[in-house]
Formats: C-alpha cells, structure tokens, sequence
C-alpha cells in the first residue's frame, strides 16, 4: 500500500484521489491551503451573484471523504522535498510520500501593470478572491475589468447582477476574438452591451491609480482616458501556479513539465491540470490546457497510471462549453479563430442576434472538422460520433436533427440552417433526416 | 420601471393588510332569526336561548363570542344529562332490586313521567341485552349499568336533546359568520377589490416590469441573499402565516368568517348559493396559481417548455380544480374535480362519495368510472410514455401551486443522502397507510361491519383525514414552502406520487440524459431541484437520471449553464445503462 499525496483538491486533484480510490487501496491524502473540500471553481461566479452559496458548489458532501478513506488536509505547502519524499507544511507536522500528485492549478496573469498591486485590484480564481471581490465591491460606484476572456466575462456579469456599472477593456478588436471566429465575437460583443455593459474593445490598461489611502480610485486606458471606479479585475488569463514547485528542482518552464504520462523529471511525482505543461504535446493540443475538462481527464489517467496501469494522456477530440451572460456556447472539434489553410467554413446567424452555429470542414475532402453553437445545445456522443468517423459536412448537416439537444417544446432551426448551407454550396443538396419535432409539425 | 415595481409593492402590501385587518374587525350580533336559520330544533333553540346572554348583544371580537358559543353548548349538554341521563342513585336503586340475575322491568323503578319514560326507552335501546343476564356481584352489575349509562349520554342525549361536537363545530362556524355585522358584511363586494383587487393589480405591477428589466435568461441573482428566499426572516414570517392560515381554515373556520363573507358575492355568482370556507380556499388557491403562473411564465420566458407547462397547471387548476366543480353544484350535479386521483383524492372511496355519485345517474357513474379508469389505467399509461411529470408538474393542484406560488422557494429542499433515505420511507408508508385506509373503508361500505380487527374503519379515516389531509398536505405541504421548499409534500407526503414513482422507476420512457461530457459540476442542477435529487452527482458521471421522485419540472435543464441534461421520452432500453463520460479516450470509466 501506497501513500499518495495530492497537492490540490480542484477538479485535477481530487478526480485523480477518487479514482486511485476506485482502483485501489492505497492511502490517500489531499492538501489544500484554499479550501476544506472540493468545490467547484467553475461555480464561483454563481455564488457572488447568489444563485447558490458555497456548499452547493461542493459536488460530493461532507461525510463522502471520510466514507471513501480520502484524508483531507487544510495547509499550504512550502516545500517539496523530493529526495526524501517529503513535504513540508506550513502548520502541520511533514508529510512523507511514496507518489506525489501536483495539482496546484493557475493564478491570474498580472503584467506589471503599474498599481496592479492597490487594494481593490483583483484576480477571479480562488475563494479567497471572491471573498476580497465581496469585500472590494460593496457599495461601489464603477468597477473596472481587464481582459476580455471567459473570467472577465464572468466578472463582468457578477458586477451587473448587483447592478455595479462595469467597464471592460479589451485589448483585441471584438470580445474573445483570439478564440473565437469574428462572426462570433461580433455577436457576443453586441449581447454583453445589451446587458449595459461599458465594453471598450482594442483598449488596454495603462495605469491603476490610487486615492490616498492606497485604494484604486480610477484607471487610465491606453488611448489615455481615465475612468474612476473602485474595483479592477485582472482578467487576462491565468498562468500555472507553480511557485513552490520551482524552487524545488522539479523541471518547470511555464508548467510543471511532463510527460506522456503526467510524470515529471521526478520519478513518482506526477503533475496534472492547469499547472501541468507536457513537454511534447497531444497532436493537435497545446502544451497547457486549462479547462475543467481536461483536468479532470488528466485525473482520471493519472490515477489509472499510479495503480499500476501505466496510461498515456491521450484526451478525445476536443470539446469545452461556456455561457456569455444568457448565451449558452458549446464548442466540438475545432474551429479556430482564423480558418486554416485548409479549411472552409459555414456560419449560420439567427436574425435575433442570439442564435448561431459555425461549421467548419476541410475544403477539399469535406470532412467536418469543427463546430460552434450558441444558444442552441447540441448532444455531444453525436458530434463526437462525427469527428470519429471522419463524417463529412453533408452527413453532419443531414443529421442535425439527431443532434439537437435542446428541452422539448424549443424552437427547432435545422431546417433554416440546412437551407441557408444549400443555398451557399448549391453544387450538392443536403435533405435533412429524422422526422420533424412536434413543434415544427404544428407550426412549420 | 423601479417606480411602477415598488407602487406594486406597496400595493399589494395594502391589499394584504386589509386581508389581515378583516379577519380581525368583524362585530358579532346573534339575533332569534339566525338561531331559527341555523339551529331549527325548536327546543334546541330554546335551551340554547336559555343557556347563554349572547342574544341581540353586539360583541366586538370573534374570541370572545366564540368562547360564548362553546361556554352556551356546554351549559345546554350539561343541563340536558342531568335531565335525561340515568342518575347514580338510579343505578344503584337498580343494583339493589336485582340480586343475582338483571330484570328488565325493574327499570319502571325510574317513574312515569315523559322524562322516565325517556329514560325508560334509552335504557331499552342501549341496555335491553342485559335483560335476564347473571351477575356474579353487586359491583360488576352497577359497572355494566354504568357503562349503560354513560354510554346512553355519549351517544344518545348528546345528539339528540344536546349538541355533539360535530353539530358544535358546525354551528360554531355558521353562527359565527351568520351573527358577523359591519362593513365586510354589509358590503363584501367592496371587500373583494380592497383585498383581492389591489393584492393581484400590485402583484402585476410588480411582476410585469421584469420582462424589461433583462433579456430573457436564468436569472436566479441574489436569492441566496434575500431575506425572503434564504429562509431569512421574511421567508419564516411567510411561513409561519401559511402554517397559521391551514391551521385556521382546517380546525378553526369559526374564526375566518369574514374572509368567507367576503367572497360570497363571488360564489353566489358561480353557484348560487353562499360561500363555504373550501370555496375560499379554492379561490385563494386559483389567484395564486394564476397570479404567480405569470411570474413564473416571465421568469422562464426562454423557455418553451416552462411556458407550456406553467399555462397547463394553471388551466387545470381554473378549470378542473375551481369552476367545474362549482359549477356542477350548481346544475345539481355531484362535485367533482376530473382530475384528481386516488389517492391523494383520498376520499373518492368514501361512502358518501360513492352514494353521491350512485345516486347521480348516467353522470355519477362516468364519474365514478373515470376516477377508477384514471387509477388502473390512466396512471401507469401516461407514465410509461411521459413519466409522473404528466401529472405531477402539468396537472396536478398541488404541483400547480408548488411551480408556481412555490418556485421562489424551490432551492430550499434538502439534498443530503440522509434526506433521500426519509423521503423514501415516509412517502411509501403514506401510500400504504392511504391502501389500509380506504381497504378499510370499502371494507365498512360493503359488509355494513364498521370494525376491522378492533378497530374502527371511521376512526382510521379521521385520523388519515387530519394528520395526512389536512395536517401533511395542508399545513406541512405549504406553510413549509419557504422553510423546506416547495414540494414537501409531494416529495415526503403524497401517496399519488409515490404510485407514479413506483411506475416511473421501473417501467417508463423517461428520463433525464445527461450531454457527454459537458458537466462541470457547478451545482445549479441540484441546487434548484425542488425534490431535493442530487442531480449533479448523476451528471457529473455521465449517467441518466432515473428517479422515482422526479417530477420533471425541467428546471434542472433550464438552469444548467452549459446544455447538460434534457428531459427525453426515448426507447426504454439503454435507460440504466452504464455511466458515460465522453472526451477521455485513454482511459474507459467504470462506474
């Protein structure tokens, strides 16, 4: 029996424990210095605006740790000590280890901005952040947020929905359009405006200034604008949170690097999700993945490897989700901001402005290569089942009413998109498949 | 808009006030005429005039001329067993005269007068079986004629020189509200706008705005930190005044009087005839569902399929549940609600509802048909192709006024295992206790025979009556709403949806599937899951949601932010099929 310790418990860290559970009887001990249990990061945002508090973002309840022989440890570690397997806590006794887990995720990027260190600038990743968030906002006038991502998207809605005026600047020319096609970005930009927001795109931040008693008053903007506000959100992106890992002569570059495997130049010490960098990529994939998805993934190969069964890394075809204010968006294989060589693509708009999907496929041999949908949810297994077979637009189109997602009753837009594709590529007709929706037989 | 919101606000709070003003502001005067209307027993009517000072005196609280009625009741039935009941030294004289072995005739020993000869005749009905018995001494034979006795002033001068507690209950009501005097009274239609009128032209005012306020969307900001929503100290207020109002309407009617005086316009108009506490009550019902229906269709307003749904129950409930049935009465006609079922309409097999709807002809028996028809074939069909949700959150009342009076509250449910565990128990035995009951009830309609293995089959239906009907249902089911949430009952409680349960469980089409591996476990689904069903815990896994207490409201669906689950009638196989999580393909999960 083995005594494995997790550095970590978000969604890398503890998918890992409760499979190496599942596989065996090793000990288990988990360290976090942020929380006593697992909770879901991506349900942050939900607890500020109070749609749930903090124990409804814990998936698992109290007793399940205890009942599943998981030792949780509340502490932050200050050093690994890797040649005598051994870490050392900042309030408890040292922890010996036979395989060591890192899984410390990311903090947000700060660009030695000036003043990015005032009270009342923040980052949005911790608890520790939305309780200095809660802190910094009551009361406020204007908040500032920088960076035009998923957080401060996130950010953005949190200040709205207690009606807090929030300033967004972005630095590219339409909202998250280094992910994102210009098609869409141009749509999401329009609906976060809709919600009052002051987006101020190709913007950055020059200044942070402070009033008297070191707390931010206002920002100055590139183009030299100030804008007073008591809060600022950094929100340009996270990078691996490996501080105490690098002093520890574990091999790092902008992660802990990995291998095939998660494991590090260390032998027996593994490093998984958002702080995890592998050193020669999944095809396809970037070096980091910072998702909850591929954390979680990450956990469950890890686990698989530690029990014995030695497994590559090796995630399927790539998905993720998000939700821009009330626009759902969810994503199957890859579409990149800026088509490919090889690639053409179908973009299909609802007159509402709320409603899009965005193929893409390869010019020349047709096969589907990716997609994104807002606003309208499609099921995965069958996108999935798609890229597998290396299914062609056309198939993909025919199907479309397969894949709907969406709760009965909902509008149904296959039929308007597969005319819109025919009407684009007249040299081929897709004629949709399946039978018509009840909503559709009633009214057409 | 935020102007136009808070005059709603105060609106309704105006309204409201005067609701409660009413309850408390009525003056009582008991004339000759009302004893005449209510009592007609000549003699009752005399003992009761006798018994008590109430007569033509104007009395300013419902509490004290309450305590009047109860205080003249107890002096009539005392006066009236002293009169007519068999006295000790009667029975003793008894004892005496018959040594050994008991002889009927002895009781001439009473005298000849009419009350003797009362005392006489009830001592016949009551203890002619005891006529030539044998005693083995004095001692046994005084208790028997004592039971006698007792048993002659419980059963016979009580009811029928005297008031029992039925007749008191009754009387206590419609004397009460008969005697009621003042401005509700003498003007109730005035009453109906001052409350109703400006509780529901506030309630728009305050909730029409919110269809401009956003674009549509899931928009549960700030719930957990409202003071009403969180269980804060306005959600226990409210609920402690729900609790308060079932407590009054079920075992106090005396006291809410003016509240019925003030619909009785209102049921004059529908039926013809004046308002009962239950016409209130089903009036109070339907305005909430409509008026919060509307809250609710604007809240989900994203959604088609809480739309459709939220118009189903609130015409089911307008419909079927308030004007049908009201409106049978009035064409002298049984009441009925089409779309009630056994049992949670515990007392379709009733005696008295079996003989109304025997004696109603060709319409009784379709009656009685259709609600047997619901229960065997209705239930399991429906369920097998939409699951329990045909019922629970389209049609029934109390899902009616749950999704609609009760969706603020519906993050309020405990989620915990330990709560699951419990609701699985209690519910079934409420089902088994609801079987037993009316077993025992048909048992009694057919043999005639009231006791079952010593126990009476009307004592157990009182019981099922007040502690499942109106305590549970009632008094549990909603005045929990902001404490437990909104379904309370339906989850622990009610016996119909224990059967849908059973049936949605193992034999049905539906579930909820769960969208690859597209979960990450943010916690709304179960959060808002007004059955308490730890809808993540399924999610996250990949696996479908099989659950025999899921109504399918599909309010997990709506507030999930990333297109995870979906309500889907799909083929039965595949329906337990192993968890799921699409995107890992190195690795194959096993559950």
């Amino acid at each position: 029996m083995k005594q494995i310790v997790i550095i970590g418990n978000g969604i890398a860290g503890i998918t890992a424990a409760r499979h190496i559970r599942k596989l065996s009887d090793h000990q288990i001990t988990v360290i976090s210095a942020e929380s006593d249990y697992f909770w879901s990061r991506t349900a942050l945002m939900y607890i500020y605006m109070g749609h749930m508090k903090q124990k409804h973002t814990q998936p698992y309840e109290n007793c399940f740790w205890k009942k599943n022989r998981i030792n949780l440890v509340n502490d932050f570690v200050n050093t690994i000590d890797h040649s005598n397997k051994k870490l050392l806590l900042e309030k408890h006794e040292p922890i010996a280890y036979d395989t060591l887990i890192i899984a410390t995720g990311a903090k947000p990027n700060k660009f030695g901005w000036p003043g990015q260190d005032l009270d009342g600038v923040s980052g949005m990743v911790s608890l520790q952040d939305l309780e200095y968030i809660e802190k910094y906002t009551s009361g406020i006038t204007r908040g500032v947020i920088v960076g035009g991502g998923l957080i401060g998207i996130e950010l953005a809605e949190m200040l709205s929905s207690r009606n807090i005026p929030v300033s967004m600047l972005v630095r590219e020319e339409q909202f998250w359009d280094n992910m994102l096609p210009k098609q869409e970005a141009t749509m999401i930009s329009k609906h976060i405006r809709e919600h009052h927001v002051d987006l101020r795109l190709q913007t950055e931040l020059k200044e942070i200034l402070a009033d008297e008693n070191g707390r931010v008053k206002a920002v100055i903007t590139g183009d030299g604008k100030e804008i007073p506000c008591q809060f600022v959100g950094l929100t340009a992106g996270v990078s691996p949170n490996i501080d105490i890992v690098k002093k520890s002569g574990i091999q790092t570059k902008r992660g802990v690097l990995v291998d095939e495997f998660m494991e590090t130049n260390i032998p027996d010490v593994y490093a998984i999700g958002d702080c995890a960098e592998r050193r020669v990529p999944v095809p396809g994939r970037a070096p980091i993945e910072q998702v909850w998805y591929t954390g979680r993934m990450m956990g469950e190969t890890v686990a698989k490897t530690i029990c014995g069964n030695k497994t590559e890394y090796l995630p399927g075809h790539w998905f993720n989700s998000a939700k821009f204010f009330d626009i759902e968006y969810q994503t199957y294989g890859r579409v990149w901001n800026v088509l490919k060589e090889n690639e053409a693509e179908f973009y299909w708009e609802h007159a509402s402005g709320k409603l899009a999907m965005h193929f893409v496929f390869d010019k020349d041999t047709k096969q589907f290569l990716g997609l994104n949908t807002f606003g309208i949810r499609l099921r995965h297994e069958t996108f999935d089942k798609f890229l597998k077979q290396k299914a062609d637009i056309y198939t993909v189109l025919e199907n479309l009413r397969e894949a709907n997602f969406d709760p009965e009753f909902f509008q149904r837009y296959e039929s308007e998109i597969v005319e819109t594709f025919n009407k684009a590529h007249p040299e081929k007709q897709v004629v949709l498949k399946g039978n018509k929706s009840l909503m559709e037989k009633i009214f057409g | 808009m935020k102007v136009i919101k808070s005059i709603g606000l105060l609106m309704f709070i105006a309204g409201f006030a005067i609701f409660i003003g009413t309850f408390f502001t009525a003056n009582y005067k008991l004339t000759a005429d009302i004893l005449q209307q209510q009592i007609g027993d000549q003699d009752k009517i005399a003992s009761f005039e006798k018994a008590t000072s109430l007569l033509g005196q104007t009395v300013t609280s419902s509490f004290n001329f309450v305590d009047q009625l109860d205080a003249a009741f107890a002096k009539v039935n005392e006066e009236k067993l002293d009169q007519f009941g068999i006295t000790e030294d009667e029975i003793s004289g008894l004892v005496k005269q018959n040594e050994g072995k008991f002889n009927i005739s002895t009781i001439s020993l009473f005298g000849n007068d009419e009350i003797c000869q009362y005392k006489q005749k009830t001592f016949k009905d009551y203890g002619g079986w005891l006529d030539g018995r044998e005693f083995s001494s004095q001692e046994d034979l005084n208790n028997q004629l004592t039971e006698v006795a007792n048993n002659i002033k419980k059963y016979q001068i009580i009811n029928e020189k005297g008031f029992d507690r039925y007749k008191v209950k009754d009387l206590k009501y419609s004397l009460t509200k008969a005697s009621s005097i003042g401005p509700v009274k003498s003007n109730p239609s005035l009453f109906i706008l001052l409350t109703y009128g400006l509780c529901i032209i506030g309630a728009m005012l305050y909730i029409l705005p919110k269809m401009k306020d956003d674009p549509p969307g899931i928009k549960n900001n700030g719930i957990f930190h409202s003071a009403m929503k969180n269980v804060g100290w306005l959600g226990i207020l409210t609920g402690s005044f729900l609790i308060l109002f079932y407590i009054v309407l079920y075992f106090y009617p005396e006291y809410m009087t003016n509240w019925v005086i003030t619909v009785d316009p209102l049921s004059q108009f529908l039926k013809g005839s004046e308002a009962g506490r239950f016409f209130l009550y089903g009036f109070i019902y339907t305005l909430c569902i409509l008026v919060m229906g509307v809250r609710m269709i604007i809240k989900y307003r994203h959604s088609k399929y809480q739309i459709f749904r939220t118009f189903s129950v609130m015409f089911f409930q307008t419909a079927f549940a308030f004007l049908i049935p009201e409106l049978l009465l009035r064409l002298n006609q049984p009441y009925y609600d089409f779309k009630n079922i056994w049992p949670l309409n515990y007392n379709f097999f009733f005696d008295n509802n079996l003989d109304t709807l025997l004696a109603n002809g060709t319409l009784g028996i379709f009656m009685l048909v259709w609600g047997i028809a619901l229960i065997i074939l209705g239930v399991p069909f429906f369920v097998y192709f939409f699951g329990k949700r045909w019922y629970c959150s389209w049609v029934c009342g109390c899902g009616g006024l749950a999704e609609t009076l009760g969706d603020p509250f519906r993050q309020n449910s405990d989620k915990t295992l330990k709560a699951w565990k419990v609701e699985r128990w209690m519910v079934h035995a409420v089902l088994a206790f609801a079987i037993v009951m009316t077993g025992g009830v048909l048992y009694t309609y057919f043999t005639g025979s009231s006791q079952i293995l010593g126990v009476s089959s009307y004592d157990v239906r009182s019981v099922y009556g007040a502690w499942i009907g109106a305590g549970f249902a009632g008094v549990i089911g909603t005045g929990f709403y902001p404490l437990m949430g909104n379904r309370v009952w339906c989850r622990f409680g009610c016996p119909l949806a224990a059967y849908l349960g059973i049936v949605q469980r193992f034999k049905s089409r539906f579930r909820i599937t769960t969208n690859g591996g597209q979960c990450i476990s943010c916690g709304n689904c179960s959060t808002y899951c007004e059955m308490g069903i730890d809808v993540r815990w399924y999610a996250q896994r990949g696996q479908n949601i099989v659950r025999s207490s899921c109504v399918g409201c599909g309010v997990c669906s709506s507030v999930c932010p990333r297109g995870v689950l979906n309500l889907e009638n799909k083929d039965p196989e595949g329906r337990f099929g192993e968890p799921i999580l699409i995107g890992n393909d190195g690795v194959k999960l096993s559950s």
